[in-house]
């Protein structure tokens, strides 16, 4: 693409909340149900009816905030955002308008990028988050359309990044980051399939160097990280062809095509609405004293990457290792909860990395539902650690364990998969497969050393597998040298 | 006992039913057939269902006649301004928008009715929306003074204020968002109470401007107004606005009220008696009234609210722009009227509300609108918030000299059915209530005179700072206990 422009990029995610009621009824707040089936007179806005704030929709605000640097003010409030649309029961939103609950905080990137290309170290500011009330589903068939109550007045939390983001690998970074700090705060499951998180761009053009923004135009419909870093690429490219011309752009709002892989016109700025704001009288402001403040600072997880740095530095790890480790909070959890029941945090790490991850995505399913536990696993390595079993039997374990959940223990005694270290027992191996394999002998005795681990493989199979590998070298190395 | 009807309070009843003079049916069967001789007449209310009356009052007989009545008050019937919803009953807001909705959930103060045994007895007349200071501007009807028909009843809970003075029932809840249950209240010779803002639960109550608005009794007499007090008011978890509950019980402040205002200091706001349109007679029944309290020990006190003037613009500026997001929600979609034969949805929503809102709530939801307007705001709603923040301020200055202000509560009698057609002359009648909402306060009006020419009744109204209700229910209770005309009765002779 050309290099001529500047690209000003910044993003409004929304998330929806993980807690048990909606924002402002005592509505489950769920996924999946037969539609209209979780609503009341408050989330449809019936007459009279009126909202109650969710303190933990608040409070999880606010450690969201906490863990994205924001300041969070002594002082907030609730607005009214008035448009018409039948997915908005009371025909305006409840949201906060200049008065939110977090402000001024910043999201550190860095790594490579989802090109594969390195990305400058740097931290994106956030504006603001803020709560609001989520929308209802519409649905549109041939001639009338459905409206589904059951997502009316989830609480979404809106987070609005500062313009900093000049490339699609940095929105993409970005968006990992975020992503991954609300699923360790456990702030929402972030699912965008299921409309959990939500993400416009906000993006322009102008030539280098210069100071004032170019025409913002906003990107809407994009249903994955992937989306957003191919739209933001398309939409470079599109607006440097027109600025390229000496054409101008107009403010409006375009949606992505994901199969045709461009961007097209939803409407411009001349038909934007008024929102005609106001402070929601049905609602007292939200004060949160200094003392408030820290007590909930309390609930603040460790950050990923204060996770990470001390998985480096605590039990060893490389950073690589301790990055697949932090990528996720139940893995760092599993990690945690495993490596003060071993002597071999690296092993651990391993077999987590390696292993454990790689069946658990080809099961498909989530490390908090495995069956191998924390525990589980510590046992076994430690089986390791004391040879009771090698890490060839370790893996035919570990496979029993992944399906049925026993204990490692267990296994090994019912499967008779104890490891022999008796020389002895060794021996006997040792010599029918010298016996058996009278040329290779010859061949390791003409020089060529190689042909050992032939033999040790002999004496694995012999053994089947469970000969001690260092006992089975010494000994065939003493009765060939 | 039965010519007596239009004459009972809520506690007279109550000692009849506990005396087991009469059953709950019986007493509800003469409330019924007063209703039904007063109704083409007065026109109060906008619905009575008889056999739902009379289920909930043999239910209440039941349970007396069981030992087990749920309050002193069980069997009892009370009407609601047709704002407050009711399970199972119309709430219509008298508009033709809400024609076809029923309630599909109690309001809180329906709620603690219900739990306290009382009979919901109908569902009075009321402006469209609570927006009006006559009941004319109700879709349906207007409803007519008991004491000259000619002559409205005050609004917006016109309706309730004339049921009870006309003894079609005892008590009746209204809402008062700049006067509402206090104005009508004065014009129709009842007392109508408007609590401090959070007093009482706004859950269920149909939102007009949801700063201002607040449920308040209109009874026959002030302890009545006490005794309802103490069952709708106290803290709900539905209404996040609400205040915690009263450790005082009102009806005890009222039976302890004695009979000697000593040491009582009356704040007498100077601008309100400055008023341009004070009619000659309310000044002079209130000049009486001071008098009055004077001899029962008071001392006036001259105060100031100088920002009295600014307080109904203000008002209109704030009441328009709540109003209008919240009615924004009568749209045709999902309950309500809904227009035939659209094309879009923009035809949907402007056609269903064209054609469901009256006058008066378009002109509101016009104004509230344009000054909520982008380029507008500032130098209207915010301007008007700046506004509501001195006349605040002026009370609580004022409330550091005074225990309780008087003021009248009209600057006139209840006027001529269709006397008043310019909607701002209507709005400047509220010069003397709007404050009070503004600043959150409680304030009570109390009938106190009966004008010689035109036999209409003047109520003068006693305000108190917010948390007042114990002081103003007092002093109110001892004026009642000695003015001079002990009962406002109107003279019915139209039926």
């Amino acid at each position: 693409m050309s290099n001529k422009y500047d690209t000003v990029i910044g993003l409004e995610v929304h998330v929806q909340l993980k807690t048990d009621s909606k924002m402002f009824c005592s509505c489950k707040n769920k996924y999946g149900a037969e539609p209209n089936t979780l609503v009341c007179p408050v989330c449809m806005g019936y007459p009279g009816a009126m909202p109650v704030p969710n303190r933990k929709a608040i409070e999880k605000t606010i450690i969201a905030g906490m863990m994205c640097s924001c300041k969070i003010p002594n002082f907030s409030k609730f607005d009214r955002k008035s448009y018409f649309y039948p997915d908005m029961a009371k025909n305006y939103q409840i949201s906060q308008y200049d008065l939110p609950f977090c402000e001024h905080g910043k999201m550190h990137i860095y790594g490579n990028g989802f090109s594969g290309n390195k990305l400058d170290e740097k931290d994106i500011g956030i504006t603001r988050i803020h709560l609001e009330e989520d929308a209802a589903k519409s649905t549109h068939f041939s001639n009338y359309s459905g409206i589904d109550y059951n997502k009316g007045g989830i609480p979404l939390m809106e987070i609005v990044s500062e313009p900093d983001i000049t490339t699609a690998d940095e929105a993409y970074a970005y968006l990992t980051a975020l992503k991954q700090v609300i699923q360790y705060g456990n702030i929402g499951d972030c699912d965008m399939e299921k409309g959990q998180l939500r993400c416009d761009v906000n993006i322009s053009l102008k030539p280098c160097g210069r100071k004032e923004f170019g025409t913002k135009i906003e990107l809407k419909n994009l249903n994955s990280f992937r989306a957003v870093h191919r739209a933001i690429d398309y939409e470079i490219i599109r607006q440097a062809e027109i600025l390229d011309e000496g054409g101008s752009m107009n403010q409006e709002t375009r949606g992505w095509n994901d199969d045709k892989g461009i961007t097209y016109l939803m409407r411009t700025k001349e038909s934007a609405h008024d929102y005609r704001y106001f402070p929601e009288p049905d609602l007292l402001p939200v004060i949160f004293a200094d003392e408030d403040i820290s007590e909930l600072r309390k609930n603040v997880p460790e950050l990923p990457e204060a996770k990470k740095a001390r998985f480096v530095e605590a039990h060893a790890l490389t950073h690589f290792d301790a990055q697949v480790l932090t990528s996720e909070k139940t893995i760092a959890d599993f990690f945690d909860a495993g490596v003060v029941l071993t002597k071999t945090p690296k092993l651990l790490a391993n077999w987590i990395i390696s292993e454990l991850l790689r069946e658990l995505s080809d099961a498909n399913i989530g490390i908090a539902d495995s069956k191998i536990t924390p525990k589980s696993l510590a046992e076994m390595i430690e089986l390791i650690n004391k040879k009771i079993i090698s890490g060839k039997i370790a893996k035919t374990v570990f496979s029993e364990m992944f399906k049925t959940g026993k204990a490692p223990a267990d296994i090994v005694k019912e499967k008779g998969l104890v490891q022999v270290t008796d020389e002895s027992v060794i021996e006997e191996f040792v010599d029918k497969a010298i016996a058996e394999n009278p040329s290779q002998v010859e061949e390791y005795k003409g020089g060529k050393k190689a042909v050992l681990q032939y033999f040790v493989g002999q004496v694995m199979k012999l053994s089947r597998g469970k000969a001690n590998p260092q006992a089975v070298i010494k000994l065939i190395k003493e009765k060939l040298d | 006992m039965k010519n007596n009807l239009n004459k009972m309070t809520l506690c007279d009843v109550s000692d009849l039913l506990i005396s087991g003079e009469i059953t709950s049916s019986e007493l509800c069967s003469l409330y019924l057939s007063r209703t039904k001789k007063m109704e083409p007449k007065i026109q109060a209310f906008l619905k009575v269902d008889e056999d739902e009356i009379l289920r909930q009052a043999s239910a209440s007989d039941k349970r007396r006649g069981e030992g087990k009545p749920l309050s002193r008050f069980d069997g009892i019937p009370i009407s609601l301004k047709d704002v407050i919803n009711a399970k199972g009953e119309q709430c219509t807001c008298g508009s033709k928008i809400l024609e076809t909705y029923n309630s599909v959930y109690d309001a809180t103060v329906t709620e603690r009715l219900r739990n306290k045994g009382l009979v919901l007895f109908g569902r009075n007349n009321m402006d469209e929306f609570a927006m009006g200071s006559s009941c004319e501007n109700s879709a349906y009807f207007s409803t007519k003074n008991p004491w000259d028909i000619s002559r409205v009843p005050g609004g917006s809970s016109g309706g309730s204020a004339a049921a009870v003075s006309a003894g079609e029932v005892p008590a009746s809840l209204g809402s008062d968002t700049g006067g509402s249950v206090r104005q009508p209240a004065a014009f129709c010779g009842v007392v109508g109470l408007k609590p401090t803002y959070g007093r009482v639960s706004r859950y269920g109550l149909v939102a007009y401007a949801s700063s201002l608005d607040q449920i308040g009794p209109i009874t026959r007499d002030v302890k009545d107004s006490a005794v309802l007090l103490d069952i709708i008011s106290g803290c709900d978890p539905k209404d996040s606005t609400t205040l915690p509950d009263s450790k005082i019980s009102f009806e005890e402040i009222v039976n302890a009220s004695g009979d000697d205002l000593s040491g009582l200091r009356i704040g007498l706001p100077k601008e309100y008696f400055e008023v341009d349109g004070l009619d000659k007679d309310i000044k002079f029944s209130v000049d009486k009234t001071i008098e009055k309290l004077k001899s029962l020990g008071a001392k006036m006190v001259d105060v100031s609210l100088p920002h009295t003037k600014y307080a109904i613009a203000a008002y209109y500026v704030i009441a328009t722009a709540e109003a209008s997001a919240n009615l924004a929600r009568f749209d045709g979609v999902r309950y309500g009227k809904r227009t035939e034969g659209y094309n879009d949805l923009n035809e949907l929503y402007s056609r269903s509300r064209g054609e469901g809102f009256g006058e008066e709530v378009k002109r509101r939801i016009l104004l509230g609108t344009f000054v909520l307007s982008s380029g507008y705001y500032d130098a209207y709603y915010l301007k008007a918030q700046k506004v509501r923040t001195l006349v605040k301020n002026d009370f609580d200055e004022a409330f550091k000299k005074c225990d309780i202000i008087f003021s009248p509560v009209t600057p006139t009698p209840a006027f001529e059915i269709g006397g008043i057609t310019d909607p701002v002359q209507m709005y400047l009648a509220d010069i003397y209530t709007i404050s009070v909402n503004l600043a959150g306060n409680c304030a009570i009006s109390v009938p106190a005179d009966i004008l010689k020419e035109s036999n209409l009744p003047v109520g003068v109204q006693f305000l108190g700072p917010a948390f007042g209700e114990d002081k103003i229910l007092k002093v109110a209770k001892v004026f009642e206990e000695n003015r001079d005309i002990k009962e406002f009765i109107p003279e019915v002779k139209y039926v």
